[in-house]
């Protein structure tokens, strides 16, 4: 594992004496795109402040490349080693050009280097014909493009992003991440970012921590963290928006039977019996038929009774809320909804396959 | 009417004309108040700028403190400067009362709070995050505090328009403190009232008007570097 540029230990920050940030351990690795998601009011932004060395804890200790920083020192000398994009552009009164070169021109940079960067990074971010534009002209996506090239444009050590794209509108939004992505992935720079978009997440994070109420509840790469979340915060804020609590009735040959408020539900897990978990279930994991259909033959040996309390669109599918005595979630297409002559009030069968659940134990 | 349109028409003559005695006024008075100006923006930009971007226990005190003092009467800033003054005052033996020296202190007492107060609204109107953004992309305090300002130069334009407007008119504070002396303290406004009391209304109008003219002239060139920032 490549070393840690940036680690915090034991850490907490208080305003008036509420903690808002309690982090006992975090360490970045050099190279590495740790995306942190949580929550409006999880404490992500502060956790960004402290690494960015703009905000220093109430405890505990912050080190750079293995060196603890100095409680009180000037910090000016690291903190030119690292830059900061904020969700709103936050640009100077003044041209593209002042506005990207401004750390640079903080900092001294020979003229003939700054004019070299300029160019390379105008270049990458897509602006180079923005140059001489007035910032008060620009929309809001060349704004944010100006915004990051302003910090790219120092080569930081580390770069800190605190919810770059939250103020865009989706297809700019989507543009910007593709090249930011591609930038980090050529530039390997370390790199921060905030957000509370799940995509945002998966798309740029090669680690994702987890982040609610002020504490880092889980930190590991996306695929895990999406899948098989520790505890049943992290699962909802994941978008597991099923989490049934139940109890393991009996295991025959790795297959669990667990009772969930009176249903039973059949669970491939290494569970013993009288456990008592929570069962995860995402909703596209979740297949509805109308009542009387038939479905074809498949591996989904839970079949749920129920029926449609309401539908809502989200992009290409609706979001399907079932009563089955237990509430699920189930994803269905708006061309399968249609086919299917499903409405709110329909009678259906919700099914899914006994490797559908993911199982959190609960103590 | 006859009166005002008669002062006016001498007023006009004796601009025309250039009389010393109304050029060495002006003068005095450009340069009193000038001075003041440029000494209570020293003093009152990075004052403003530091309880704009600081916080500490007695802030929201001393922010009272500055706007209060904006409307600060000169009449009594006059007085209390004069007792400092006065030969058995604390700075007595600095023997500055009745000088143009102590008029000018007079003033930058009067505009110190305006440019001060506005100072602090200028900063604060400046998005809260750009200093944390201008931090995190390596800009030392300094810097940083000059960038600030840098972007709030038009409200801080607006705040040097209030300081000279302020002092360039008032009169109490120079009347006392400078005691109205022929050729060594007499300032346009001093002056005027003199005139006025006298019965000389021309000479008072051609005060007025060169009065209203500086002022113009001087705002004028301000707001021309305001509005070019604006529209950049």
């Amino acid at each position: 594992m490549s070393p840690s540029i940036l680690a915090l230990e034991g850490v907490t920050v208080s305003y008036s004496g509420t903690v808002v940030l309690q982090v006992p351990s975090l360490a970045v690795q050099e190279g590495q795109t740790l995306a942190v998601i949580g929550p409006n009011g999880a404490g992500k932004s502060t956790l960004l402040r402290l690494l960015g060395l703009l905000e220093t804890p109430t405890h505990g200790r912050v080190f750079f490349r293995g060196q603890p920083l100095p409680r009180g020192g000037d910090l000016l000398s690291l903190r030119r080693r690292m830059a900061s994009v904020f969700q709103e552009p936050l640009l100077v009164d003044g041209t593209v050009e002042e506005n990207v070169s401004l750390g640079l021109r903080l900092r001294q940079t020979d003229p003939i280097e700054v004019g070299r960067r300029l160019g390379e990074w105008t270049a990458a971010l897509g602006i180079r014909g923005l140059a001489t534009r007035h910032v008060r002209t620009l929309s809001g996506g060349e704004a944010q493009r100006v915004s990051l090239a302003r910090a790219l444009v120092l080569e930081p050590e580390v770069l800190l992003l605190d919810e770059p794209f939250a103020a865009l509108d989706p297809p700019t939004r989507e543009g910007l991440l593709a090249d930011l992505k591609a930038i980090l992935a050529k530039a390997r720079i370390t790199t921060v970012f905030v957000t509370h978009d799940r995509d945002e997440a998966l798309a740029l994070g090669e680690q994702v921590a987890v982040m609610i109420g002020g504490r880092i509840l889980q930190l590991d790469v996306p695929e895990r963290v999406f899948a098989n979340p520790i505890n049943e915060e992290v699962a909802r804020f994941v978008g597991i928006e099923t989490v049934l609590a139940g109890e393991v009735r009996s295991v025959t040959d790795g297959l669990a039977v667990v009772d969930v408020q009176g249903s039973t539900l059949d669970v491939a897990a290494p569970l013993t019996p009288g456990e008592r978990v929570l069962l995860c279930l995402r909703p596209e994991e979740i297949t509805l038929f109308p009542r009387g259909v038939t479905p074809a033959p498949s591996s989904a040996r839970n079949q749920l009774h129920g029926r449609v309390l309401r539908h809502l669109p989200t992009g290409p599918a609706y979001r399907v809320t079932i009563d089955c005595g237990v509430l699920l979630v189930a994803a269905v297409t708006r061309q399968s909804w249609e086919q299917l002559g499903l409405a709110d009030g329909a009678e259906v069968v919700a099914a899914f396959k006994a490797t559908a659940p993911h199982v959190i134990r609960r103590g | 009417m006859e009166l005002i349109w008669e002062g006016s028409k001498q007023a006009v003559l004796l601009l025309v004309r250039g009389d010393p005695d109304v050029l060495r006024i002006a003068f005095l008075s450009l340069q009193v108040s000038g001075t003041a100006t440029l000494l209570s923006l020293l003093a009152g930009v990075p004052l403003g700028a530091l309880l704009a971007l600081t916080r500490f226990r007695g802030r929201s005190l001393a922010i009272t403190l500055v706007n209060t003092g904006m409307g600060l009467p000169p009449v009594v800033v006059g007085l209390f400067v004069s007792i400092f003054l006065w030969r058995s005052g604390p700075l007595g033996f600095l023997e500055l009362l009745y000088t143009p020296t102590a008029i000018i202190i007079a003033q930058f007492v009067i505009a110190a709070p305006i440019v001060t107060g506005l100072t602090i609204a200028a900063v604060q109107q400046v998005h809260p995050k750009l200093r944390l953004q201008l931090l995190g992309l390596g800009a030392s305090r300094l810097q940083t505090v000059w960038l600030l300002l840098r972007e709030a130069r038009l409200p801080l334009l607006a705040a040097v328009m209030a300081g000279f407007g302020a002092v360039i008119s008032e009169i109490g504070a120079s009347m006392m403190v400078g005691g109205n002396i022929y050729r060594q303290t007499r300032v346009l406004t001093t002056a005027t009232v003199l005139e006025t009391s006298k019965g000389n209304f021309e000479i008072a109008i051609a005060l007025s008007i060169l009065l209203l003219v500086l002022s113009f002239a001087v705002n004028w060139a301000l707001t021309w570097i305001q509005q070019q920032g604006r529209t950049r």
